[in-house]
């Protein structure tokens, strides 16, 4: 058995790289970017909330392909895949769902509001929270695997019909709007910082997720060798 | 055994089974009323957007009803090993889940024929709109209650806080299958505005998820 454990040189050199990103993130958002005629200086924090909200739909979707390879192939490597990137992508999530409303409240005036997208996005972590419950409730079941990936599948079909849905229910009630600009046309360097800060938050994802997915490895090997162990002694008390 | 015949007996063997223990129905009927009575003492609908709200009240009633209800549907197979048995038969387990759909949505469709008449009465309210096109609604949102239940109630059957965790799987994945349904309820009740739209949601709802349940079911099953 050969030890594992230890994290590879390219992982080290990524960390690197993320704090890089992520101080030059900073700089954009707070610094080269400039401030938004009507809303001010809270506007700023819309680089953090696009950013983790495209994050974590990017770690939603890894999960989805990972739940659909675990059930075709039953390799364990894929379940690993599954629950580190849904695990990061709760947390990017919560980053999104915290961001938000800092924001609304002085733009809009109140903290939330029921409209489409602050819905969907509110029950896509929902569904995510219940994977990750699901899988404490069902550690050292033999089944926890495939029940999550099942999971995973119903819930990431779910996240469009829940759009659709609400889109559909909120219509006659338009919630308050962005004070037009954001979407017809933006800054090249309001534009450039979101870029900058989803591609720090892309890399803080791939730290975390390989940080996470070699953990989820080494609990399996840990298993196995324990496993082996109480055979060993099995075998010596017979 | 043909798929059909297959489905039909299990249906009708958890049909026959509550028959004779009444396991739990009538829990489950009980409860659904604690919550209309409870919900009638804190709030009496005067208006129409009161009138509106209500129809969420009926909906969480029937979504309580059904998860303490789905709950024992593999529940009642722990003992020996019935589940195993059903899994010897010659048929799929597709067959297996769609009978115990059925058989579980007849139930609740049962307790529903009771429960909707004391709502109208506990809360002073009569259908504007058609009356047909609602039930259309009921039994669209009981399929699509009973059949994401039935299949999470397959895999949290045998965990130890089983009752505590199907719900949690339940309710993220029904949400719009509720906003529809309580939608076209108040549409119904109030006798406005669109109700065609929600039973189409309905329909995309449960034609979704009755193919994934049905295809991912016998995998599910390895697990139990």
């Amino acid at each position: 058995m050969r030890a594992q454990g230890v994290l590879p040189r390219w992982w080290f050199g990524l960390v690197g790289a993320t704090g890089i990103a992520l101080i030059l993130g900073v700089l954009h958002a707070l610094w080269f970017a400039p401030t938004e005629r009507t809303m001010g200086t809270v506007q700023r924090i819309f680089y953090y909330h696009v950013s983790s909200a495209w994050t974590a739909f990017v770690a939603f979707f890894i999960n989805f392909l990972a739940c659909l390879a675990y059930l075709k192939t039953r390799r364990p490597k894929w379940d690993a895949v599954a629950v580190s990137a849904a695990e990061v992508g709760v947390i990017f999530g919560t980053v999104n769902l915290i961001t938000g409303p800092i924001w609304a409240k002085p733009v809009w005036g109140i903290w939330w509001t029921w409209d489409a997208r602050l819905t969907s996005t509110l029950v896509m972590w929902l569904l995510y929270v219940s994977y990750l419950l699901l899988r404490q409730f069902a550690a050292e079941h033999p089944g926890q695997r495939v029940w999550a990936a099942a999971f995973g599948i119903f819930a990431f079909v779910d996240v469009p019909i829940v759009y659709l849905s609400i889109r559909l229910w909120r219509t006659q009630h338009p919630g308050p709007v962005i004070a037009g600009g954001e979407q017809s046309g933006i800054d090249p360097r309001m534009f450039l910082a979101l870029h900058v800060c989803f591609a720090a938050f892309l890399l803080l994802f791939i730290v975390l997720f390989y940080w996470r997915y070699r953990l989820e490895q080494q609990r399996a090997e840990l298993a196995e060798l324990r496993a082996r162990l109480q055979r060993l002694h099995m075998d010596r008390l017979a | 055994m043909s798929y059909w015949m297959a489905t039909r007996s299990i249906a009708v063997k958890d049909l026959r089974s509550e028959a004779r223990t009444r396991e739990m129905t009538n829990a489950m009927l009980f409860f659904a009323l604690l919550v209309l009575v409870l919900f009638s003492f804190s709030f009496q609908p005067a208006t129409d957007e009161e009138r509106r709200l209500a129809s969420g009240i009926l909906w969480i009633a029937f979504l309580f009803a059904g998860v303490s209800m789905l709950d024992r549907s593999f529940w009642r197979e722990r003992m020996n090993e019935c589940l195993e048995a059903l899994r010897l038969t010659p048929t799929s387990a597709s067959a297996l889940l769609l009978g115990k759909c059925l058989a579980n949505a007849l139930f609740l469709l049962l307790a529903e024929a009771i429960l909707v008449p004391l709502f109208l009465v506990f809360f002073d309210l009569s259908f504007r709109g058609a009356v047909s096109a609602w039930l259309l609604v009921l039994a669209l949102g009981t399929w699509a209650l009973v059949v994401n239940g039935t299949f999470f109630a397959a895999m949290t059957t045998n965990l130890r806080s089983r009752e505590l965790l199907l719900p949690l799987l339940l309710l993220p994945v029904s949400v719009p299958a509720l906003i529809a349904v309580v939608e076209a309820t108040a549409a119904s009740l109030l006798g406005e505005g669109a109700l065609r739209v929600w039973i189409q949601v309905l329909i995309a709802f449960d034609v979704i998820y009755t193919t994934l349940a049905l295809l991912l079911f016998e995998t599910v099953l390895e697990g139990t």
